[in-house]
């Protein structure tokens, strides 16, 4: 009984340190985007996400792009970890189980010779999805359908589904179809509104749109002949602002 | 991670040991586990790295009290490291005489600027000895080069006519 209780309470050490991961993964999301310091400055240059198959091991975006949950069917037995089934209790994961594993793991654990796991694809790359892009690109919203579909769709590709020449197929024409669009609205859009344009945007279109707002920016400041006005960097009036923030009770 | 790698040992102990090769699964699994934290503490650690570095450029050679309250004590110690590289740096540049490449961000256009004092910064001493005294709303024609930490840090601002 004794060494039970023990790895009791060992796997519950290891369920937290898990979980305290996936809290830093979200307070890392949260330092970029909102509370800290906004850094959009020329200085700092944040690892960029990488391109096509490969990931880029210190991109925070791609960290983010694989904690996506995909389904998956077990091949073989994993002793010791029931705990990380919550549908049953049993003190083993048995061979054939479905579960959904995050990307990261998904792809540690994957080899060519099937023995461990066999991915099934997210139904937005099955074939009903891949007519609806193929017909119209323009008119899907692509953050419903997970905001990583480019990303998560070339990740998909590394786990050899006979269908992978399709799903890289529907994925150009996906984003060539959209493109025209996006270039556009992101080239025209100033000193208006734009999250009615960017909520149907992917988080590799979003990126590109908020550099083509900047260099629409930057070029009409330079028309308006702002380009040469000195500036405070963005951090300082930030901190000024966080500091009345605090001050005011 | 500690405990996950303790499992992991008895694990493949066990394996070696009894023989028993379906354990190996869940080792790998675990390692998965370890190898996925370590990226994410390294990245996050690198984010943190870059964006002291962007502080060099943006804020100059000290910096401010809270600033320093959040960063341990490596971190401060890679400043400066990275504070000392830099100036030995621009004084290798422009044949010896050195040359601060922290300045002159945007190209400049003339020599002398006009300034709006935002808060009071107290007595300010320029190159032929002339002291200004910077109140709050004072405007002054000063040289460039000698305002332009100022206006980064926010203490003045560059009034365009």
């Amino acid at each position: 009984m004794a060494p039970k209780q023990q790895g009791g309470r060992v796997v519950t050490q290891q369920t937290r340190s898990l979980l305290n991961i996936s809290v830093n993964i979200l307070g890392i999301q949260l330092l970029s985007t909102s509370f800290g310091y906004k850094m959009d400055t020329l200085s700092y240059l944040p690892v960029q996400p990488g391109v096509g198959m490969e990931e880029n091991f210190l991109s925070l975006d791609d960290i983010l792009l694989s904690h996506e949950r995909l389904p998956i069917r077990t091949e073989c037995s994993f002793p010791r970890l029931g705990f990380l089934e919550k549908s049953s209790d049993t003190k083993d994961i048995t061979e054939g189980t479905k579960m959904e594993l995050p990307l990261w793991l998904s792809k540690g654990l994957y080899e060519k010779k099937r023995r461990v796991l066999s991915v099934e694809l997210p139904k937005i790359y099955k074939e009903g999805w891949r007519t609806v892009f193929n017909a119209d690109p323009n008119v899907v919203d692509l953050h419903k359908m997970g905001p990583y579909y480019y990303g998560l769709g070339s990740q998909m590709l590394h786990f050899d589904s006979p269908e992978n020449p399709e799903i890289a197929q529907t994925l150009l024409q996906t984003f060539i179809g959209r493109f025209r669009r996006n270039m556009d609205s992101s080239q025209n859009a100033y000193n208006e509104d734009t999250s009615a344009l960017v909520e149907r945007l992917d988080c590799l279109e979003k990126a590109l749109f908020t550099s083509g707002q900047s260099g629409l920016n930057s070029f009409q400041s330079w028309e308006k002949g702002q380009a040469s006005q000195l500036t405070a960097s963005s951090l300082v009036l930030n901190y000024r602002k966080r500091k009345i923030n605090d001050l005011q009770p | 991670m500690e405990a996950l790698y303790e499992q992991n040992q008895t694990d493949v102990n066990e394996a070696k040991a009894d023989g028993r090769a379906e354990l190996i699964p869940s080792i790998k699994l675990r390692h998965c586990c370890l190898l996925r934290n370590q990226r994410c503490l390294t990245a996050y650690l690198y984010d943190r790295l870059l964006r002291i570095r962007a502080l060099r450029w943006e804020y100059g050679s000290v910096l401010p009290a809270n600033v320093r309250f959040h960063m341990c004590a490596e971190e401060v110690q890679w400043f400066t490291h990275y504070k000392k590289s830099l100036a030995s740096f621009m004084r290798s540049l422009g044949g010896g005489e050195g040359l601060d490449i922290t300045q002159d961000m945007k190209p400049p256009k003339s020599l002398y600027i006009e300034v709006r004092c935002l808060k009071d910064h107290g007595e300010f001493e320029i190159d032929d000895g002339t002291v200004i005294l910077l109140k709050k709303n004072s405007q002054h024609f000063l040289p460039r080069w000698k305002c332009e930490q100022l206006i980064r840090q926010g203490v003045l601002e560059h009034v365009m006519s």
